[in-house]
């Protein structure tokens, strides 16, 4: 199957939107297209698991686990969302399916179900409480936090990575948001309108 | 807007939910067996008390999960939220432990 | 030019800037710092609208947000134009143009002011009364009358240029108004650096009454000072956010509280990008209200006149904006707060007067201080009227004697008076969040009573007038204590509910209501008409109703009412307070949710194909589906003849992407499906497809489509389009809390797989170069069955369905391949001329067959055998959702309309869906109506109109003739069966 990926490119949602003139306070990007499984898991099951695919799946909910290019984040007590390379789709869901054989689980491919977007600098958490409820505090929602919401009229999955630096080396906080493909225009539009303030203030 | 305590997320904003009316209605093991009374009782009968209510919620753009919440319909106050099939909590004795 | 009322120092106001805003034309120097308001009073005009009913003229009143006079017309430029704004709030910026409002044809003549002269018409109810009879008259008569004389300003009808931003918000303490007792919360909640705190107020800095205070002192420094060290203290301190300019308007469940942030009015260019206004919902862990008093006006004829304003309002433009709003002053007052006032104006330079209701033994220090500052006090005396018509010229008073009674008038000549009836508290949002109030007579005023949520109410909002009692009152509503040493704080009144007048005055208007222009004697009416309930005379006389929302009114309304039902207010109640507190703008509500992201529009994988290739599109819920594909300058008729022939006649291609998806996976897989749906699903192979009708426990059909089973514990379920996320859902439902021992999850995949049908006879032969993997011939692949394989090398699911009545079938590829593999089977069907079509080719395509769509054959209140689908039903199964609602009685009656098909007498006609049907056209009105159309088509397959149709016992009525209303009357229609093309079902599998 993988030769067959190889015949046609993924063609993202996203790929024709323009991205905005990016301003000091903020950047937003659209992510390369990646694979990403949505698996069902009975909490014990999970637990005498372990990890899978070698992504640990002992998290509380709403916690997310990563090592350099996978992450895994317990959206529910039965339910985590596996993120990873696009190369890795096969291996990934042939190690997590070997893993789990004999075990009631669902396993499901949702690599184009879901588009990926990253949003950070000082500003970016009142960017996202432009139309997102959630209290997004540094001690509510530190790094490794993730969890589904909503972002204006959409429903999108929030990730708190690691704060990076920005242009002047300062660690800003720096966030992953998951929509359902479809939604990845209006997610997009509605954080670049809600950025916008944020370059106008620089001017 | 309200704010729910998710028994799994925390307390979150009550756009995140959707609530399913009133709880502990169990769905008879055979309907069959139901005269049409009685099955248009479970169908169509709600109780819709001034005071502690017990209500279906499910967290649709959290963690999904349907649990279930006593709300004081005069003042809005939730005073327990619990997984849903458990047993209704005890209200006097919430109100002994505030 | 000159700004002769503009004193040569003091104020707040930025000297160095000096701007000119234009009212009615006319240049109005001014200064940075000033608003509308002060702007206009430091070039002595107080005449500056009129009034709503009436047309009186009227005046600038108050210096805040809840004046209900002077209303403005501002336009900002750039189409930034808006009606009725208040001159108090409204921030002077050079270039501002302000206009007077409600006359014609000019501010100073106006035609309307005759509805003064018939006052005696007017009265409480006069709308009532006198739009009665007879009832045609109301819209050709009544109403276009009515609503050229409401209303005062004009709406803008240019779109608004700019842009409106939103922003939920967290904080530990959210603290309401930044005067003393805000300020003081403020400072102590946020010791601690954990708590979140938030310091909302509206005016444009923050201070509140203590930006008008030039006298006072806390603990030995002026109080500006304070608030500047107070002010600078918060601002360094990470866990504070201060928002000026920013009103709670909104106080709802759970302390979520709603602010009103204006960014941009108050800057001449505003900076790119910034929005005008952000609404702000904020969740609080404690809310204190510090939100301040307001001062009650009296109530005597003619107190609506241009120059008549609030005391405390006379002390704020000569401190604050350095503006002496007269230089002969007289004060009428039933307290002892508006001495401070005197003082302050006889300070900078006018002549004052003080006319105090009381006896000279009931006033306080308050007396000796304004006689020892050259203030001239009048104890004991009232005020019955007033002359000017376009701006005071004197007051008239009287004093009184030993027994109350009104002595001779005179008149005390001014060109600006002040009126004090006292304090109310502002407990509009401790109101609003269900808090109970209580009526303390020592205040004579409504307080706060037992809070319901995490809130607590400090200051004067709360009937803490003393600065001193005020900050103290601050800090301890937010955990802690501050002692100041303050300047004391002149608080104590004499209610008094209308000026006492000489008996047998002339009819005259003493106005409690400004804004709405009700008078003491509306009230009086409507109580001796029968009311006397509050919140029946509210809405009879109109009193507190207006935008103001009675702000200055509702304890003047209060207490006549309770004097004419001779009770006390306590017993005669309040009103609800609602939201919002003051005006806000229809942009902050809308906020970001307009154009491109009003709602998000869902697009499919192929949808830029679509509009590449001139699709028509039409919204399915919040899917963008391409509707049909004209060819040059085909219309819509046209169009879609062609697509449906062509797929009748070789093949068509379809985006079916937007179909709900769902995988159900585990060992019961089955099962779940059993209890699911209406059908028996435990047999199905692996391999196979089966269309399913799923209903809700009502036993009405709820979802409808095809499932395939990919694996005995693998099924790959599709739900309409519409229907997705509410069948998940309920799916989930029943999973989680009925059957939670049953060992399935449930995944939805509707936007992991993109759905291309081809359809028609072509279409095995247009797929088949594609494919290498999965055998295609009518024996290995049949009618209803699914395979897994590659498409162009990419995984596929396919399934040989149809929806068409040919040939067909749905690929599913991942949705990013989408497009690419659209565009291969495009590519590979133009031997065939393969044509892309629309939802209305699919929707005559399935209409010619009888299949039904779900929300459009049913519409919640149809079972499966009104469908003739009871063929579906599994009776054999114990149980499933809905099945026991399917022997109610009201289901096995008979007379249930049935689906059936009609064809119109006349070929062309195309019946409108939704229209009535009856069995005889000449029956008496009102007809019995029989059924309605519920599908209506040409088919050019046909060649003739057909349309589906829910008719009673439809389906014994084959053959006969019924009438169907069109908007030219009766149309014949013969009932058919609901199949009218290929009713074998050969074409399948051609």
């Amino acid at each position: 199957m993988l030769e067959n990926r190889s015949i046609m490119r993924r063609e993202g949602i996203l790929d024709q939107v323009a991205m905005p003139a990016e301003p000091s306070s903020v950047a937003l990007r659209t992510l390369p297209p990646e694979a990403r499984f949505v698996l069902r898991l009975g909490a014990g099951d999970a637990t005498r698991n372990g990890s899978i695919a070698g992504l640990s799946l002992a998290l509380p909910i709403n916690r997310f686990g990563a090592d350099a290019s996978r992450l895994a984040t317990r959206l529910g007590p039965d339910e985590w969302l596996l993120i990873g390379p696009d190369a890795d789709a096969e291996t990934m869901h042939a190690d997590a399916a070997r893993a789990l054989a004999g075990t009631h689980h669902a396993l499901v491919d949702i690599s184009h179900r879901n588009v990926g977007m990253e949003l950070s600098g000082r500003a970016a958490a009142v960017i996202l409480n432009a139309g997102c409820p959630l209290d997004l505090g540094d001690r509510q929602f530190p790094p490794g936090s993730a969890t589904r919401t909503l972002l204006g009229k959409a429903e999108v999955v929030l990730f708190r990575l690691a704060d990076v630096p920005d242009r002047l080396g300062v660690a800003v906080p720096h966030y992953r948001i998951e929509c359902w493909r479809s939604f990845a225009r209006y997610v997009h539009g509605y954080l670049a309108g809600a950025a916008a303030e944020y370059a106008a203030v620089r001017n | 807007m309200l704010l729910i305590e998710c028994p799994h997320c925390g307390p979150r904003a009550e756009i995140e939910f959707r609530c399913g009316g009133e709880a502990h209605i169990a769905r008879p093991a055979d309907p069959s067996a139901l005269d049409d009374n009685a099955w248009a009782e479970f169908l169509f009968y709600r109780s819709s008390p001034k005071g502690v209510h017990a209500e279906r919620w499910n967290h649709a753009h959290g963690c999904q999960r349907w649990f279930n919440a006593l709300r004081d319909t005069m003042s809005d106050r939730i005073l327990a939220t619990y997984p849903a099939g458990a047993a209704r909590p005890n209200i006097t004795t919430i109100e002994a432990a505030r | 030019m000159t700004t002769a009322f503009r004193l040569p120092k003091g104020g707040r106001i930025d000297r160095t800037k000096p701007i000119v805003v234009r009212f009615n034309g006319r240049e109005v120097p001014a200064f940075q710092g000033d608003t509308a308001a002060s702007a206009l009073l430091a070039n002595g005009i107080h005449f500056v609208g009129r009034s709503f009913k009436y047309h009186r003229p009227r005046g600038i009143m108050s210096h805040g947000s809840e004046e209900p006079n002077a209303l403005l017309d501002v336009d900002r430029g750039g189409n930034r134009r808006e009606p009725n704004n208040r001159a108090t709030v409204v921030e002077a910026f050079d270039g501002l143009a302000l206009k007077s409002q409600n006359h014609w044809p000019s501010l100073t003549f106006d035609v309307g002011e005759i509805n003064d002269r018939l006052g005696a018409i007017f009265v409480a109810g006069f709308y009532y009364k006198t739009f009665m009879w007879p009832p045609k008259f109301w819209t050709s008569v009544y109403e276009p009358i009515i609503r050229r004389a409401a209303g005062l300003g004009q709406a803008p009808t240019a779109p608004d240029p700019d842009r409106y931003a939103q922003r939920h918000a967290h904080a530990e303490v959210l603290v309401v108004g930044a005067g003393p007792a805000g300020i003081a919360a403020a400072l102590v909640a946020s010791e601690d650096p954990n708590k979140r705190v938030i310091l909302c107020d509206e005016q444009a800095e923050p201070g509140g009454a203590l930006l008008h205070d030039v006298t006072s002192e806390i603990d030995g420094v002026p109080t500006s000072a304070w608030v500047k060290a107070a002010i600078e203290t918060l601002d360094a301190r990470e866990n504070v956010t201060i928002l000026p300019r920013t009103t709670a308007f909104g106080y709802f469940n759970h302390n979520h509280v709603a602010l009103a942030e204006r960014i941009t009015d108050h800057l001449r260019v505003p900076l790119t990008g910034l929005p005008r206004e952000r609404l702000w919902q904020v969740r609080a862990g404690r809310v204190i209200l510090a939100t301040g008093a307001h001062e009650r006006p009296l109530v005597f004829a003619d107190n609506d006149r241009p120059g008549i304003m609030l005391a405390e309002s006379l002390r704020c433009f000569v401190n604050r904006y350095a503006v002496l709003p007269g230089r002969q002053i007289v004060i009428a007052t039933t307290g002892a707060s508006a001495y401070r006032a005197a003082i302050d104006l006889k300070a900078a330079g006018a002549s004052v007067t003080v006319v105090d209701l009381r006896l000279e033994g009931d006033c306080g220090t308050e007396l000796v201080a304004a006689v020892h500052a050259g203030v001239e006090v009048l104890t004991n005396h009232t005020v019955i009227g007033s002359h000017g018509r376009q701006r005071v010229t004197g007051l008239i008073v009287a004093k009184l004697d030993g027994n109350g009674a009104v002595g001779a008038p005179r008149v005390l000549a001014c060109d600006c008076a002040g009126m004090s009836g006292g304090w109310t508290p502002a407990v509009h949002l401790f109101s609003q969040s269900r808090g109970k109030l209580r009526f303390d007579s020592g205040l004579d005023a409504f307080v706060p009573g037992a809070s319901v949520q995490a809130e607590t109410s400090a200051g004067s909002c709360r009937g803490v007038y003393d600065l001193a009692a005020t900050i103290a009152d601050g800090a301890k509503a937010a955990g802690g204590s501050r002692a100041v040493a303050a300047s004391p704080t002149y608080t104590s009144f004499q209610p008094a509910r209308i000026m006492p007048a000489p008996p047998g005055q002339k009819p005259v208007k003493a106005f409690v209501d400004f804004q709405n222009d009700v008078t003491a004697k509306d009230i009086k009416l409507a109580v001796a008409e029968g009311f006397t309930s509050i919140e029946h005379v509210k809405r009879y006389t109109t009193t507190g109703m207006a935008t103001d929302q009675g702000k200055t009114s509702n304890m003047n309304a209060l207490g006549l009412l309770a004097g004419q039902l001779a009770t006390e207010i306590p017993a005669v109640g309040t009103t609800t307070f609602r939201l919002p507190y003051t005006p806000v703008t229809f942009g902050t509500f809308a906020g970001p949710n307009r154009g491109d992201l009003f709602d998000p529009a869902r697009v499919t994988p192929i949808h830029d194909w679509a509009v590449a290739n001139g699709a028509k599109f039409e919204d399915v819920g919040l899917w963008k589906r391409a509707w049909y594909f004209p060819a040059r300058d085909e219309t819509m008729h046209q169009a879609v003849a062609r697509e449906t022939k062509a797929v009748r006649t070789s093949a068509g291609i379809f985006d079916a992407s937007t179909l709900g998806k769902i995988e159900v996976t585990g060992a019961d897989a089955a099962e779940f499906m059993n209890r699911i749906y209406t059908n028996a699903w435990t047999k199905l192979e692996v391999g196979r497809c089966r269309y399913g009708l799923m209903l809700k426990e009502d036993g009405y059909v709820f979802d409808d489509g095809v499932a395939a089973r990919l694996s005995p514990t693998l099924f790959h379920v599709t739900t309409t389009t519409g229907g997705a996320p509410r069948v998940l859902a309920h799916m989930e439902d029943f999973l989680q809390t009925e059957w939670p021992d049953l060992k399935v999850f449930l995944t939805s995949i509707t936007e992991q797989w993109a759905v291309i049908a081809v359809q028609g006879r072509r279409a095995r032969e247009m797929i088949a170069p594609l494919i290498e993997d999965i055998a295609l011939d009518d024996a290995a692949f049949p009618h209803m069955a699914v395979r897994t394989g590659h498409i162009a090398g990419v995984p596929c699911r396919l399934f040989r369905v149809s929806f068409t009545g040919e040939l067909g079938f749905e690929i599913n590829v991942p949705a990013d391949y989408g497009q690419a593999v659209w565009e291969a089977v495009y590519e590979s069907g133009r031997r065939f001329d393969v044509t892309p079509y629309g939802t209305e080719a699919m929707h005559v395509l399935r209409a010619e067959k009888g299949y039904i769509i779900v929300g459009q054959e049913t519409d919640g209140t149809v079972t499966p055998d009104d469908l003739g689908l009871s063929g579906l039903v599994g009776k054999a199964k114990r149980d499933f959702v809905g099945k026991r609602s399917l022997v109610r009685p009201d289901v096995v009656a008979t007379g249930r309309k049935q689906l059936v098909g009609l064809r119109t007498g006349d070929l062309s006609l195309i019946l409108d869906e939704g229209a009535q049907i009856v069995a005889d056209p000449n029956q008496t009105v009102p007809m019995k109506m029989i059924g309605h159309v519920t599908s209506s088509y040409m088919s050019a397959n046909i060649g003739r109109s057909i349309a589906l149709a829910l008719v009673v016992d439809g389906r014994r009525r084959m053959n006969e003739r019924l009438h169907v209303t069109t908007p030219n009357g009766f149309a014949q229609a013969t009932v058919v069966e609901p199949v009218f093309l290929d009713p074998e079902g050969v074409r399948l599998h051609a």
